[in-house]
């Protein structure tokens, strides 16, 4: 039952990051996870599922989601359709009952892992609705008077962008973790769980290549972790030796494959004009 | 001896509930921090900080109370001199004023005076000559005029436990007072207005009924939009000179205003609106944002509201190369009607108070510009303010076409 999260082969987790998760594990209380995109945040579920051999529940909140949904649905208009047609399976409210997310990951046998991803695009009032349903880890389904209940409480994970403030009463029931951009040597150990066969001169530029990029002022959207794997993926695939990104001061060309790093294309343009620029001035 | 250190976090700002505190114990009882000073700072955090912007005054109150007891906060210490150096470098000093640090025993005893200062500062501070905060002529702090200081704050977003002090002045006006903001809030409010739009979700029940008796019986659904805010809000707030004393009020303004819109995009200003405008207080001077782009991106259902005391040198507002930082091409005044003309739901609301309005020239200055919309900031004139953006018709002085650099009488010169 107490196990402890200490990453796995594919994820380095930081002893901050590793203390959050492990108290959040054995005192089963939700773990709210927040960091800049690409950070890993939703890769963190998946990672403890897969390192603890727990089934995983991924419930991806979108702007129109409603906390009902994840506990279940109530299909009034099939059961009134069926009713019309004269099935019968219209006279128990149960057939027409679908389950949530949280109610399978209630149903769980083992104890599974829950993901709420991007708890924030919802609606303001979605994380209230879902206060008791988190403390006691059950629920009342109105239509069927029936209790349902946490056979195990589940691991929690909660992730948010920062789009909206949570509520207080929320943040309270939660343990919290701010996933930070990793430094150099985090990254790099980042790296070499993924892509392992990397030489490591041509990786020590692709880094000092992306801090450049990333020190960038007035970038729209810093490149993050997800973005730099993606990178070196590329220059592996295209065999780009470690000279190519030596020169590639973001002010004098643009690094191999940029396309890669730059998601934004006013991102891209800042870059060509800043090159230009450099360029007039050396003629 | 951790309730010490829990009313120490409650009187440093944090807001941490007796619950969150219960649970740091129920953890340490599961044996969760292990042995190292390390390890339950992180699990301390973890337990009672429940936002980045948090961490900074939690790291403060931590290192206050367990000084000596742990080597892990030393290693962090020992990083500090080469932030306030990045920190200071931001500056871009001018010649004068590395006189002045030369003349105060040059950089390391600066740093080193600071350093001691801060270990015997307990709490933020406003004002006065000594600790380090805002608003003060200490050399250290912010919004200060010590020339020969440190301003601390206004730092890169890079997220360390060291970087303590520097996280101060991180949070663009901290929006998260909502204690004492419910009065303005409630005055807000009355901004929203139902509108029905986007697309169908919610069960018509009176359509149904009547499209499925129509049908003979057989269902026939009908959908309706759902209800939503659909109020457009652009916020101009002054920030730095003369606004500082009212940056709190506003900073609950800002609180208020943000759970309240849909669609609340922010900008800042000093003083008056020119050119450019900027989103970022970090990076007023990085990141400018040319005022024509805002006032083409959004359109004229976006409700505008200004926020600031409109006290400064009538010159800002009538002359070119009027502003105090930099050269301004275009008067103020034509920015203003500009905006203006953009927007025709636009108010001024004003933090100081409405007596002394009229013995200052730049404030009537404004007020004539936007078309006598400016109030007073306090629940009256908030409400008064929201009546008028509510209106549907745009008042006259909208809607106008281009608007022509106005030909102003040139007011008295400041004393």
């Amino acid at each position: 039952m107490n196990a402890r999260f200490t990453g796995t082969d594919r994820y380095v987790a930081t002893p901050d990051l590793m203390t959050a998760v492990n108290a959040a594990i054995t005192l089963q209380r939700p773990l709210l996870v927040k960091g800049e995109p690409g950070t890993g945040k939703t890769q963190l579920a998946i990672e403890i599922a897969a390192a603890l051999r727990r089934p995983l529940f991924e419930w991806h909140v979108k702007s129109t989601s409603k906390a009902r949904e994840g506990l279940y649905e109530y299909d009034a208009v099939s059961r009134l359709r069926d009713s019309q047609l004269g099935d019968p399976r219209v006279h128990d409210i149960g057939n027409y009952i679908v389950k949530g997310r949280l109610w399978e990951a209630f149903e769980c046998p083992t104890q599974p892992v829950l993901l709420i991803d991007e708890i924030d695009k919802a609606d303001i009032e979605f994380p209230n609705d879902l206060l008791r349903e988190l403390d006691r880890m059950e629920f009342y389904v109105h239509e069927t008077r029936q209790l349902i209940s946490a056979q195990h409480r589940p691991i929690i994970l909660i992730t948010s962008n920062n789009e909206k403030e949570l509520p207080d009463a929320f943040l309270r029931r939660c343990f919290f973790h701010y996933i930070r951009f990793p430094d150099a040597a985090t990254l790099a150990r980042i790296v070499a769980v993924h892509h392992p066969a990397l030489k490591r001169e041509l990786l020590a530029e692709a880094l000092n290549a992306f801090f450049r990029v990333r020190e960038m002022p007035a970038l729209k959207k810093k490149p993050s972790t997800s973005e730099l794997l993606d990178w070196l993926k590329l220059l592996l695939a295209e065999d780009i030796p470690a000279e190519a990104l030596r020169d590639s001061d973001p002010k004098k060309s643009l690094p191999p494959l940029y396309g890669a790093l730059l998601k934004n294309e006013q991102d891209v343009h800042l870059f060509e004009q800043l090159v230009f620029l450099h360029r007039g001035n050396r003629a | 001896m951790l309730s010490r250190f829990f009313t120490e976090l409650r009187a440093g700002g944090v807001p941490v509930s007796l619950r969150e505190f219960l649970l740091l114990l129920e953890a340490l009882d599961a044996r969760l921090a292990g042995y190292s000073p390390e390890e339950f700072y992180f699990l301390a955090r973890t337990c009672l900080v429940k936002d980045e912007r948090h961490y900074d005054r939690f790291d403060r109150v931590f290192a206050e109370h367990f000084e000596g007891a742990q080597r892990a906060l030393k290693r962090l210490d020992a990083l500090l001199p080469a932030q306030w150096l990045r920190a200071a470098a931001e500056l871009s000093l001018s010649e004068e004023e590395r006189a002045q640090i030369a003349a105060r025993g040059g950089w390391e005893a600066l740093l080193a005076a600071l350093r001691e200062r801060l270990a015997d500062q307990r709490e933020r501070h406003e004002g006065g000559n000594r600790w380090v905060g805002t608003a003060g002529t200490s050399p250290f702090g912010n919004h200060g005029d010590g020339p020969d200081g440190i301003r601390i704050g206004a730092g890169a977003g890079r997220r360390r436990a060291t970087q303590v002090w520097e996280r101060r002045e991180y949070r663009n006006f901290d929006d998260s007072i909502e204690l004492g903001t419910r009065n303005l809030k409630l005055a807000l409010r009355r901004l929203r207005r139902f509108a029905r739009e986007g697309a169908p979700e919610e069960l018509d029940l009176g359509a149904t009924i009547d499209a499925t008796a129509r049908n003979a019986g057989l269902l026939d659904l009908k959908l309706v939009a759902e209800r939503h805010n659909a109020v457009r809000v652009l916020l101009f707030l002054d920030v730095g000179g003369s606004m500082d004393e009212h940056v709190r009020l506003i900073e609950q303004l800002f609180s208020a205003a943000r759970s309240e819109f849909k669609h609340l995009e922010h900008f800042y200003f000093h003083n008056c609106p020119y050119e450019g405008v900027w989103k970022d207080n970090r990076r007023r001077f990085s990141e400018r944002i040319p005022t024509l782009e805002v006032l083409r991106t959004y359109g004229r259902a976006y409700r505008v509201i200004f926020v600031g005391d409109a006290a400064m040198s009538p010159y800002e507002i009538t002359q070119p190369g009027g502003s105090i930082e930099h050269d301004n091409p275009e008067p103020g005044a034509v920015w203003i009607e500009r905006i203006a003309a953009a927007f025709p739901h636009l108010v001024w609301l004003n933090p100081s108070d409405p007596r002394r309005w009229q013995h200052t020239a730049s404030t009537r200055l404004i007020e004539d510009l936007i078309g006598g919309r400016m109030f007073a900031l306090c629940l009256e004139g908030l409400d008064r303010a929201m009546t008028e953006l509510r209106r549907g018709s745009p008042p006259a002085a909208a809607g106008r076409p281009a608007p022509k650099p106005p030909h102003l009488p040139v007011p008295p010169g400041p004393q």
